[in-house]
């Protein structure tokens, strides 16, 4: 079992006081909104893109919504992990970020979470998982426009795994 | 008994009853857990582990069917517990209770077999704002078939139902009650009593949903003089994938089957067939036995305890936390009627129930979040879900004392 006290002092402490990229983007190019009808958690993901087909680029990026402290300080993490990146880039960290998540990533081996690495252990916390990787799921149905994700369905990490 | 009065009961001796429980030994994060989600699902204790063993091991067969020796052990135990069932509540007969597989289904039945056939669109039904999700979407689904129509009792702050806005709905067109004895969301014992009275002043049938009556207070459902009442058996000691609606008899006989099948029919051809009498016309196809004499072993147990001195402990358990809860800064308790069970429904500023949940399983205590399958209690209150704490009989002071201790690590954590 992580020390999931531990997780919560290091993320708490900060993002989840002090979210980063919080609000709404008026006017923005993508949006789409996330639930977790588990814990009712809701986030919306609210995007700027700029460039075309090959180099898409996140120009600005905002989250905003009720969710619980996991949920939170993963998304505002995710949204200063992607800001400036391509969406290629974005999406490859998306795919990176779930497969940690759900314990399918070898945290010895070189890998480029970086600080977002502290969400490791939420891979032993099954009803954790969701709030962990709702954010980055809501990001792919944005770059989509995918208006509504849950993460009761196919992103079941339960049923994925 | 919807006003059950705590008369000062003896002391239960709480750690032989605990004894009992093989699972309360477990540690959960190296601590001893401290299970306080017994609304959600209750422990079983050794006693009825044994009995559905000695019932798989000796007596099982298929009931209702053959002249040998098990078929005819396995349908006498099988209704052995049918009449524990119906001297639980208190019922008149015994044909007046029907094996479900749990309060879901007990209510789904009413809805195909009584709804379907007796309400018509422009009807209405009468629910509460406090209602469990299995008692608001049956009649949803009827409403949409049929367009009849729900009507809802509204709360106030405490949780309490607004009486005189229920007496206010009726109307010639209600034709139809359905209200929860004990709020699963909050804790709130409601005067059913009362509310089927004034229904039936008016020609209306009531349901009453038990789940979270049945373990914790005595039932008498003639007393109530409700027309159906509806339980769980995993709320109350006994295993999953079991439970019991209660119906008078008058209204079982006029109702239409819901499942077609066997054991549900006198005789069957292709141009006619003929329903068996109840309870069996609600009985098709092989029941769970092994559920339904392990309920009834559950029942056994509950009642050499006595349903009174459960209930009293337990109301000293929510004396005890509640008070504790109210002294803590920055926790409110949700839910604050009068007349309550041992359930407390609680927020912490600042922090979200999941975190809550999560942060106190690492003490080994488990709690409930989430909305309780209760949106509309949750939409009253304006928040998307609360932690809740429910005791048993077998929960103590001291983990109590760990809920508060858990409690306040949190506060810590998110300081
Ligand atoms: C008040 C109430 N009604 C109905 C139910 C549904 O019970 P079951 O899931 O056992 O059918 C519950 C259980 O959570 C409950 O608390």
């Amino acid at each position: 079992m992580a020390d999931l006290k531990a997780l919560y002092q290091e993320v708490i402490l900060d993002h989840n006081k002090k979210p980063r990229n919080y609000g709404k983007l008026s006017p923005s190019t993508h949006h789409a909104e996330g639930h977790n009808p588990l814990c009712g958690d809701h986030i919306s993901v609210t995007l700027n893109l700029s460039g075309n087909l090959a180099d898409v680029k996140i120009e600005a990026i905002g989250f905003e919504g009720e969710a619980c402290a996991v949920c939170k300080s993963s998304a505002s993490m995710m949204t200063v992990a992607v800001k400036g990146k391509t969406r290629d880039e974005a999406e490859t960290l998306t795919q990176d970020f779930l497969a940690m998540a759900t314990g399918k990533m070898d945290m010895n081996a070189p890998n480029n979470m970086g600080r977002l690495a502290v969400f490791a252990g939420v891979k032993d916390l099954p009803t954790r998982v969701k709030c962990a990787i709702l954010p980055w799921h809501t990001l792919h149905a944005a770059f989509n426009s995918v208006l509504e994700v849950s993460t009761e369905a196919d992103a079941d990490p339960m049923h994925t795994s | 008994m919807n006003a059950p009065t705590f008369k000062p009961a003896a002391v239960l001796d709480i750690e032989r009853i605990r004894a009992d429980f093989p699972i309360l030994k477990l540690e959960v994060n190296n601590k001893p857990l401290v299970y306080l989600d017994n609304a959600a699902s209750s422990q079983m204790p050794q006693q009825v582990i044994d009995r559905l063993v000695r019932y798989q091991t000796s007596q099982h067969a298929n009931i209702h069917r053959a002249v040998h020796y098990l078929s005819e052990t396995a349908t006498h135990e099988y209704e052995v517990a049918r009449r524990t069932l119906q001297k639980f509540i208190n019922a008149k007969e015994d044909r007046e209770i029907i094996f479900t597989s749990g309060t879901t289904e007990a209510i789904n039945l009413v809805m195909h077999g009584y709804g379907r056939k007796f309400i018509k669109a422009g009807d209405e039904i009468i629910l509460t704002t406090l209602e469990h999700h299995s008692n608001i979407v049956p009649w949803q689904m009827l409403c949409e078939e049929t367009g009849a129509k729900i009507r809802v009792v509204p709360i106030n702050d405490a949780g309490e139902l607004d009486i005189a806005v229920y007496e206010s709905l009726f109307n010639e067109r209600t034709k139809f009650v359905g209200v929860v004895h004990i709020s699963n969301a909050l804790g709130t014992i409601n005067p059913v009593k009362q509310m089927i009275a004034f229904a039936h002043a008016r020609g209306v049938p009531v349901l009453v949903d038990g789940a979270q009556a049945a373990p914790h207070l005595s039932v008498d459902v003639q007393d109530l003089d409700c027309d159906f009442y509806a339980y769980s058996g995993h709320k109350l000691c006994g295993p999953t994938g079991i439970g019991m609606l209660y119906g008078k008899a008058k209204h079982l006989e006029a109702m239409q089957p819901y499942k077609g099948g066997g054991d549900m029919i006198l005789s069957v051809t292709f141009e006619k067939t003929t329903y068996n009498t109840i309870p069996f016309k609600f009985e098709a196809g092989t029941p769970p036995i092994m559920a339904a004499i392990g309920l009834g072993a559950a029942i056994d147990y509950l009642q050499t305890i006595g349903m009174d001195k459960i209930a009293a402990h337990e109301h000293s358990l929510l004396e005890y936390a509640t008070a504790q809860i109210n002294d803590m800064p920055g926790v409110r308790i949700i839910g604050t009627a009068k007349n309550k069970a041992s359930v407390i429904s609680f927020a912490i500023d600042g922090v979200h129930p999941h975190d809550i949940g999560s942060l106190l399983n690492q003490e080994g205590v488990a709690v409930r979040t989430g909305h309780h399958c209760a949106q509309p209690v949750m939409d009253r209150y304006r928040v998307p879900a609360t932690s809740r704490a429910s005791f048993a009989f077998y929960n103590t002071m001291a983990e109590v004392d760990a809920l508060i201790t858990g409690i306040r690590t949190v506060q810590q954590v998110f300081a």
